[in-house]
């Protein structure tokens, strides 16, 4: 783990600029001139009367770092489910940028247009090396032909070599992914995240499972992530939420019941109502 | 190669069953003639005990239940007298044993003669004398089951056991020592006897023989009796019966010459509206080829028209219902055939390729407890069916947790490979059947209370098995939804099933409800088992023809849901049995998989979906 | 670890596997014919004309294995229904050779039956060779893409796929039965006569038939190890661990299963087609559903997911079921039933991983 921390302390050197972590992979289509890079209006949806979205209407801007809060059942995965195309609404509208319909499209082509999402619980490609489960989300032509036809090129191996080093999985580049610890996988994910280069990064629940210092990794990682692509955060864990925070979006029954910075949101009494309070106690 | 077995059946009506192929070298077992000699048998015994030594436990099991009975050997030979217990039954009726009237025992003893324009001279003479005892003495003539000794006495063998009486005095002779011939039974003699038994049986005091009789006289009645008919008519007390012989007169006096009898025969058939008399109808209303009436009547010709269009009513209603009635029953054997799986695979998600050997055991141990009550209780014959049931539950409900217990518990996480294993397991059991009982289809004799058939309207007749199948198809789901909802074991399956968890943490043991519960669903199968004894062959390969209906079934019902494999087993019975007639039995099945699939590509869920979150996943 | 290691490509990575395999080519494409005709019949190396035969057509269901090893041991796609995709590329053949064995004008029995004297439409074009071949890839390869888009686009997987499989081959199975199909019934197709001119009985025209069977398999084993080890293999290997994971990825898993689903089908259709004038006969047997299982069990005893272990379970299931079935014929299905348990309970990794594990213990000890 020293490795990955030492190598957190290169990502915060102002002179070495990693240059995957600069731009993010051009999204054809993608059109963010309004300013938000994500809309989500009036959606619904509810599981056998069960509603886990409720007319939730969310607008994340480009180069935003958000982080969505809530008590279990508020919706957070639900929405991340609509984002991502893994569930359909019921009702309302999604748009990445201002000219893509998320709800038309499935969930490859929606992560082909640069929607990245790590899952809570941790799942890479067991049955492939690390080095195998990075290259597989690296950013390129995801067409038949071209994967049959695929070589690794020198530039996408220095890419992949820099990802290795900042996850500090080099040393284990040739293991099978299934047998790493579950902390590992977790890099991984994020590893191969960062392969991907997505314009805006859903991140679920990211440091669950995760010592005090990975999760300062993490924060820091998030951080440095942010402007050159939008982020959002899902959490629980209020600290790690409050060391990265611009932005807090608090969730409840399947509706946005307050937005704004930490602090205000903190002050808010209706969110001390439903879900701080409920953590004080 | 099977491959024409196969085909025919295939194409034998109803539902498909088939037999099961295997290209390359057909593997069979040891067959045997159906009967074997005893020192053929005892052959056969020796190998299946060397099975004992080497392969598996169910070879153990099942011959364990054949040693049960000391005589189990004689198993062939036990299917033979179940079929003359069945006979016997029937037959039992028309056993009088009085002695013959006067004239009519004169005329009995005229047959005990080698010269056959003496027998027939004899049938028309009983035909004349028309007295309703003779009958036994016909019928056993026509079975070759009469004889004359060399006092030219007339005996008549029984049916059941063999035992010889006099026909004329009804006592009972001793075989020992008496020279037997038999009357001559040429073909001629054969097609003057038949309509002479109807004629006399339309007199008997029994109303099945009436029935059976009328039926006969209805289809092909012939002039000369046409005053006899009308007798029997006035005398008839049975509705069903009376309604046949009306149709017999009234087909004969539609040829009368006489106008006003004619158009009286037509209104006849008009409000009977028998559908096997529209082709004489038609007859009137053809003309020749002046393009006049072969009719010269007006009015008879009208009232034709008329009949014709009542009964051609009549037949698409009782086409529509009957075509209803047998996909129902087709679907209640279908749903026998799946209830196990719906189980098996619907609520523990064991994808069990077994499951038509499981059928099969279930019908094999239907066997074996015929045999035994032949053996031990001829006299309770009729009964071995309820005897069968709970039996076949046993037997496949510990062959299935034997089979949970060795293989499928080690499996429960890689569905796929517990495909495999069970498919290894079914080809044992398919092999293991075959070595105990021979390749060939053994014979299983419907008690005699279930054979015959029902009728439900007019035209539209079920035989008793189909009736009695759909019958316990309701019995078996009734079971099944007791199981499930009114026991401690259902609870703990519902429980296990849906939260593993949770359920072990309230104490339930996962395990022992795995075992259970796969038990429970083989017995459920044994049951289906029993219930296709009755009406498809049993062989080893009964099974397979299953397999994939059953799957089909649980699948479109909605796995997990046993209300929607109920659904759809009878709506694919009902189906089928409607595109049978437009597509041919094999197209229909074929568009019957197309339609599951499309119909899954609309509801990957099944007809019930099991809504919430759960289904999300 | 052992557990997450099963699927691995086995063997052939270094240099002494290819040397392996080399050997193995010539032992086959070499050796066999050199041993049929060059040494004396006298001799006990001698290989007659019928092992030469029985081997072609273990070559052929050898060729089937790798295409059932490439949808199931790598994209953890199970299929019950290949033996469909067999016996359409079988009949297509069997077609061109009933065609041509009536050069005289006349029409097989099972064509009169169907009360016309003619050749049926769907008959006529299979005189020509050209149109054969091009059959023999498209028939099994059209069947299996639609019923693969169907099936895939509803994202049927696992038990369920492998089940509509089956239900797919009992199908096809039903309707090549009929006599009204037009392809012969229950019998099938059978007495053939002559394959491009040359008789199929000749010693010749048989060794031509293994020798190609053989550059089939080579062929087939070379063009499927390229795939499993291209990115696209691994894209392969990452749907069947985790299907939902990959398309958040942003690969499509639709196209690359149908792409693998049609080209397994396409071997299987090569396999047959060249199976059949070995054997002489096609008939709707071989679309059984325990035809299709069978094959499923050859794959699972020399190792999923190893190309190599599905050649090697093949031929051992196989060689095994010509002699069992000849000295024990009521023994074959006690053992088939019995391997199938073995397989699954004791050799999840099948005889590959027998030998890895073999080796790798004696690497360390």
């Amino acid at each position: 783990m020293n490795r990955a921390v030492a190598a957190f302390r290169e990502l915060q050197r102002r002179d070495r600029v990693f240059p995957f972590l600069q731009e993010a992979a051009p999204s054809p289509g993608l059109d963010t001139r309004h300013g938000p890079i994500l809309y989500v209006e009036g959606i619904s949806r509810s599981f056998d009367g069960f509603q886990a979205l409720d007319d939730l209407t969310l607008y994340v801007d480009d180069g935003e770092l958000r982080c969505i809060i809530g008590p279990n059942g508020a919706g957070k995965t639900t929405l991340m489910d609509v984002i991502t195309g893994k569930t359909t609404p019921d009702s309302g509208h999604a748009w990445f940028g201002s000219r893509l319909n998320l709800l038309r499209m499935n969930e490859h082509a929606i992560a082909q247009a640069g929607i990245g999402r790590k899952f809570q619980k941790p799942t890479v490609f067991e049955n492939l090396s690390v080095f195998e489960n990075l290259e597989l989300a690296m950013h390129a032509d995801r067409g038949l032909r071209r994967s049959l036809f695929w070589r690794l090129d020198g530039e996408g191996r220095d890419r992949l070599d820099e990802v290795l080093a900042l996850i500090g999985l080099e040393a284990r580049r040739r293991t099978l992914a299934g047998s790493l610890s579950h902390g590992q996988k977790q890099w991984l994910e994020i590893g191969s995240l960062l392969m991907q280069n997505p314009r805006l990064l859903l991140v679920d629940e990211p440091v669950a499972g995760m010592t005090g210092q990975e999760t300062e990794q993490t924060a820091e990682l998030l951080v440095s992530l942010a402007g050159r692509h939008s982020v959002v955060v899902v959490e629980h864990d209020m600290e790690f939420v409050r060391s990265i925070a611009r932005t807090v979006t608090v969730l409840h029954q399947g509706s946005v019941l307050a937005e704004g910075t930490m602090d205000q949101v903190q002050a808010d009494p209706r969110v001390r109502e439903v879900y701080l309070g409920e953590e004080e106690t | 190669m099977g491959l024409r077995r196969l085909h025919r059946a295939l194409l034998r009506p109803g539902v498909l069953n088939l037999q099961g192929s295997r290209a390359g070298p057909e593997v069979t077992g040891p067959a045997f003639p159906a009967n074997a000699s005893a020192n053929r048998s005892s052959v056969w015994f020796a190998r299946t005990g060397t099975f004992m030594h080497k392969s598996n436990w169910l070879t153990g099991l099942l011959l364990g239940l054949l040693l049960g009975a000391p005589g189990a050997t004689l198993a062939q030979s036990a299917e033979e007298r179940a079929e003359a217990i069945a006979e016997g039954g029937q037959q039992a009726s028309d056993a009088a044993a009085d002695g013959l009237a006067g004239e009519t025992g004169e005329v009995v003893g005229r047959l005990a003669t080698a010269e056959w324009q003496e027998v027939r001279d004899a049938i028309e003479a009983l035909a004349e004398v028309g007295d309703a005892d003779a009958l036994p003495v016909l019928r056993a003539l026509q079975d070759g089951r009469l004889y004359y000794d060399e006092a030219d006495r007339v005996l008549v063998e029984d049916a059941a056991d063999q035992s010889l009486r006099d026909a004329i005095t009804g006592d009972d002779v001793e075989r020992e020592g008496l020279q037997l011939s038999r009357p001559p039974l040429t073909n001629p003699i054969r097609r003057s006897l038949r309509p002479v038994i109807g004629q006399l049986q339309i007199f008997a005091d029994d109303v099945q023989l009436r029935r059976a009789a009328a039926e006969e006289l209805a289809d092909r009645p012939q002039a000369a009796i046409l005053p006899r008919l009308q007798d029997a008519l006035e005398q008839e007390t049975d509705g069903e019966v009376s309604r046949l012989l009306r149709i017999a007169v009234a087909r004969l006096q539609l040829d009368d010459e006489d106008a006003g009898i004619r158009l009286d025969a037509v209104e006849t058939i008009g409000a009977i509206r028998s559908s096997r008399l529209k082709g004489s109808l038609e007859r009137f209303l053809r003309t020749d080829a002046d393009g006049a009436y072969t009719e010269p009547d007006a009015a008879v010709r009208d009232a034709a028209r008329a009949a014709i269009s009542a009964i051609e009513q009549r037949e698409q209603l009782s086409r529509l219902l009957s075509d209803l009635v047998y996909g129902l029953s087709m679907g209640s054997v279908l749903l026998l055939a799946a209830l196990g799986l719906a189980i098996i695979f619907g609520l523990m998600r064991v994808i069990n390729m077994a499951h038509g050997e499981l059928l099969m055991i279930g019908a094999y141990t239907t066997f074996v407890v015929q045999n035994l009550f032949v053996l031990h209780a001829p006299e309770l014959f009729n009964f071995y069916l309820v005897a069968a049931v709970p039996a076949a539950f046993l037997v496949t409900g510990a062959v299935g947790i034997v089979m949970e217990r060795g293989v499928i518990r080690h499996l429960y996480a890689r569905p796929l490979e517990t495909l495999l294993a069970t498919w290894g397991i079914s080809l044992i059991l398919m092999q293991t059947a075959r070595t105990i009982f021979g390749a060939q289809n053994v014979r299983i004799v419907s008690p005699e209370w279930f054979s015959g058939s029902v009728q439900l309207m007019q035209g539209v007749s079920l035989s008793t098995s189909r009736v009695g199948v759909i019958l316990f198809a309701f019995f078996v789901v009734g079971l099944v939804w007791f199981l499930m909802t009114r026991t401690r074991l259902g609870l703990e399956v519902r429980a296990v099933m849906q939260n593993r968890e949770m359920a072990a943490a309230m104490g339930v043991s996962a395990n022992r409800v795995d075992m259970w519960t796969f038990g429970a669903g083989a017995g459920v199968a044994g049951l289906g088992g029993v219930a296709l004894s009755q009406i498809v062959n049993v062989g080893p390969e009964l099974g397979q023809a299953y397999i994939v209906d059953s799957f089909m079934v649980v699948v479109l019902g909605g796995v997990g849901n046993i209300l929607g494999s109920v659904t759809s087993a009878l709506g694919l019975g009902v189906f089928s049995k409607f595109l049978e007639p437009v597509t041919g039995a094999v197209l229909a099945k074929i568009l019957l998989f197309v339609a599951i699939i499309i119909f899954i590509q609309w509801r990957p869920q099944g007809i019930f979906a099991l809504k919430g979150r759960s289904a999300e996943d | 670890m052992a557990q997450a290691r099963i699927n691995r490509i086995a063997g052939l990575h270094g240099p002494a596997g290819w040397l392996l395999f080399l050997l193995a080519v010539a032992a086959v494409l070499v050796l066999m014919p050199v041993l049929n005709r060059v040494v004396s019949p006298e001799s006990i190396f001698h290989v007659p004309n019928w092992m030469l035969t029985l081997t072609g057509r273990f070559l052929c269901l050898a060729l089937v294995a790798l295409a059932l090893d490439l949808i199931w041991g790598y994209t953890g796609i199970l299929s019950l229904g290949h033996g469909a995709f067999f016996a359409l590329g079988g009949y297509v053949m069997g077609m061109h050779l009933t065609r041509n064995s009536y050069a005289d004008g006349g029409v097989p029995n099972f064509i009169q039956f169907l009360g016309v004297s003619e050749w049926p439409w769907f008959w006529v074009p299979f005189q020509w060779f050209w149109f054969t071949a091009l059959m023999i890839l498209l028939v099994p390869g059209v069947l299996a893409f639609l019923f693969g888009f169907f099936a895939f686009r509803s994202r049927v997987r696992g038990v369920y796929f492998a089940i509509i499989t089956q239900a797919l081959t009992f199908g096809m199975m039903l309707l090549f039965f009929r006599t009204e199909t037009g392809v012969g019934g229950d019998t099938g197709l059978t007495n053939f006569q002559t394959l491009l001119g040359f008789s199929v009985r000749d010693a010749d025209t048989r060794l031509a038939l293994y020798l190609v069977s053989a550059l089939a398999v080579i062929g087939g084993y070379l063009a499927c190890r390229y795939i499993v080890t291209s990115k696209l293999g691994r894209v392969l290997t990452a749907i069947r661990d985790a299907e939902s994971r990959v398309r958040f990825t942003g690969y499509n898993p639709l196209r690359y299963k149908l792409f693998v689903w049609t080209l397994s089908a396409m071997l299987c259709g090569v396999a047959g087609a060249l199976y059949v004038p070995q054997t002489g006969v096609i008939n709707p047997g071989e679309m059984a559903p325990a035809q299709s299982i069978e094959m499923a069990v050859w794959v699972a005893l020399g190792g999923r997911g190893t190309l190599v272990g599905a050649l090697a379970g093949a031929g051992i299931v196989n060689g095994m079921k010509s002699y069992v079935t000849a000295v024990h014929p009521d023994l074959w299905l006690f053992f088939l039933g019995a391997l199938f348990i073995i397989v699954t309970l004791f050799l999840p990794r099948g005889v590959v991983g027998l030998f890895q594990r073999v080796r790798g213990e004696g690497g360390r000890s």
